[in-house]
């Protein structure tokens, strides 16, 4: 591991200052994803600014009906919280179904979105890697591709973004406030990580030294009934193949209100706004459900080890649908 | 670049001058002679290095020592010396559970499924639900399912899983 420097900063606005100053620096919060990548030499920063001490810890309901969770709140503790289970259980079930209990712990809302892939080789530094070493290529091509993903993916990389609790706040609609140089702005989930395109190396629309500060959850009634559902190759502790996260607001048998993310199939967290139009307004029955996910598949683009990904990701939408419509709980 | 840190390990206070990169890990095995937490994978994903950090299961080998100035650790062994392990004379009662049913073989994982069933009892305790719990709302019931669930991030390459459901469910009662 290269040596580095280690900073506590004031506040967020110091952290901000201390990273955009200097390219070798990076943010530490939980670490679990950074220092795993430090050891490997995935990363290697020659500064950390942990931002744990200066960022929010708590939950908090905001009086517009918004929940406001403080981007050093652990996976655990908003996993856990009464008024995420009871108004957002689709967040509640995303982040209880990744990583083990001890990460959930350690890793914060704010790390989490900013997890690296688990690309093969993007862990590997003995392959090349477009995404660790730009312009070096990529072996997922026609290596090991079973996790590749099918929808929005390049020439130049094929990854899919990792995070379960992401996918929830992309079907929710979520907000991440965002510190900068320029001062706070807000990005909106999904639009914080970006489509590989031929710069694989960036997750997100993010500059250097910009921080996530905190992330807002929208006032939506229809998420009390919403539901994550994650298809993995072990019953636990494993990374999705694919998941579905969705909220469905059915009356009188016609859908009036829907929210549709993937996961495992992109570089970003998918939103199936496709699906969605698909079906608001139409009928809440297994054939629109599956229709609408065939429509949001259809542009995939498969490989020779992961075509598997295309009917997964139907039928678990499907399936995921077909529960919230007959008023199963998650 | 070093670093001077305090940690309360195991009750005791100790002052230690490391390099940034020391794992808290490295640090309680290599510098403070705290050798229960085990170094299995060092990535994060086998739980043999899981201690109670300010209470709660974490794992060591993804923690950098410097990031945890203060901090109260407590290892597998620090477990017998709590106010439990006292009572219980000298083993803490998930250890002795551990012993009763067999939940090892080689013991190498067993310093951290034991760390790691102290925090998963506290979690249920305070009634956080897991991937498997059916309704979110309602009140934990710590059945075999729910056990191997909370237990995930530990691995057993001997296989002693069977024992070491048996072991917590007893311990949870």
């Amino acid at each position: 591991m290269r040596p580095f420097d280690y900073t506590r900063p004031d506040g967020p606005s110091a952290a901000v200052a201390l990273v955009a100053a200097d390219r070798g620096a990076a943010y530490l919060a939980g670490g679990t994803n950074l220092v795993d990548h430090m050891k490997l030499g995935v990363a290697s920063p020659t500064r950390l600014v942990d931002v744990r001490g200066v960022l929010g810890d708590r939950v908090e309901e905001l009086p517009d009906g918004r929940i406001r969770v403080g981007a050093a709140v652990p996976n655990s503790d908003l996993a856990a919280h009464p008024a995420v289970r009871r108004r957002y259980p689709v967040l509640s079930a995303a982040l209880l179904a990744g990583a083990s209990g001890q990460l959930r712990n350690a890793a914060t809302t704010g790390g989490n979105l900013f997890q690296r892939t688990r690309c093969p080789y993007f862990q590997d530094t003995t392959t090349p890697c477009n995404k660790r070493e730009p312009g070096t290529g990529c072996p997922a091509l026609e290596g090991h591709g079973r996790d590749n993903a099918v929808l929005g993916a390049s020439d130049s990389c094929v990854a899919t973004h990792p995070s379960d609790m992401a996918v929830a706040l992309a079907a929710l609609g979520a907000e991440a406030r965002v510190l900068g140089r320029g001062g706070e702005r807000v990005v909106p989930i999904p639009g914080l990580h970006r489509l590989p395109g031929d710069e694989p190396d960036r997750d997100t629309v993010l500059d250097h030294g910009d921080l996530v500060t905190a992330i807002d959850l929208p006032h939506l009634p229809t998420a009390a009934r919403s539901a994550y559902r994650k298809v993995r190759d072990r019953a636990s502790y494993a990374f999705a193949l694919v998941s579905v996260a969705a909220a469905l607001d059915v009356v009188d048998g016609t859908v009036a209100d829907v929210r549709i993310a993937f996961g495992g199939l992109a570089h970003v967290p998918w939103r199936a706004h496709r699906a969605e139009e698909a079906l608001l307004g139409g009928p809440a029955t297994e054939e629109a459900f599956r229709d609408a996910a065939r429509a949001e598949l259809a542009d995939a683009r498969t490989g020779r080890d992961n075509a598997f990904k295309v009917p997964l990701a139907v039928n678990t939408l499907a399936s995921t649908l077909r529960g919230l419509a007959a008023g199963e709980a998650r | 670049m070093d670093a001077t840190i305090t940690l309360r390990v195991d009750g005791e206070e100790r002052r230690l001058t490391v390099d940034t990169r020391t794992t808290l890990l490295d640090a309680l095995r290599d510098r403070l002679e705290a050798t229960s937490p085990k170094k299995g994978c060092d990535h994060g994903q086998c739980g043999a290095c899981t201690v109670l950090l300010d209470g709660r299961r974490i794992l060591s080998c993804l923690a950098l020592a410097v990031a945890h100035d203060g901090a109260d650790v407590t290892t597998a062994a620090g477990l017998a010396r709590t106010d439990e392990g006292t009572a219980g004379g000298g083993l803490h009662p998930v250890a002795r559970a551990f012993v009763d049913h067999d939940g090892f073989q080689c013991g190498y994982c067993t310093p951290g499924q034991v760390c790691s069933a102290v925090g998963m009892l506290r979690e249920a305790a305070a009634d956080w639900p897991s991937h498997v719990t059916a309704d979110l709302d309602a009140p934990v019931r710590l059945d075999d399912e729910e056990i191997r669930e909370r237990m995930s991030g530990n691995l057993c390459r001997c296989g002693a899983y069977t024992n070491i459901v048996a072991a917590i469910r007893e311990a949870a009662r």
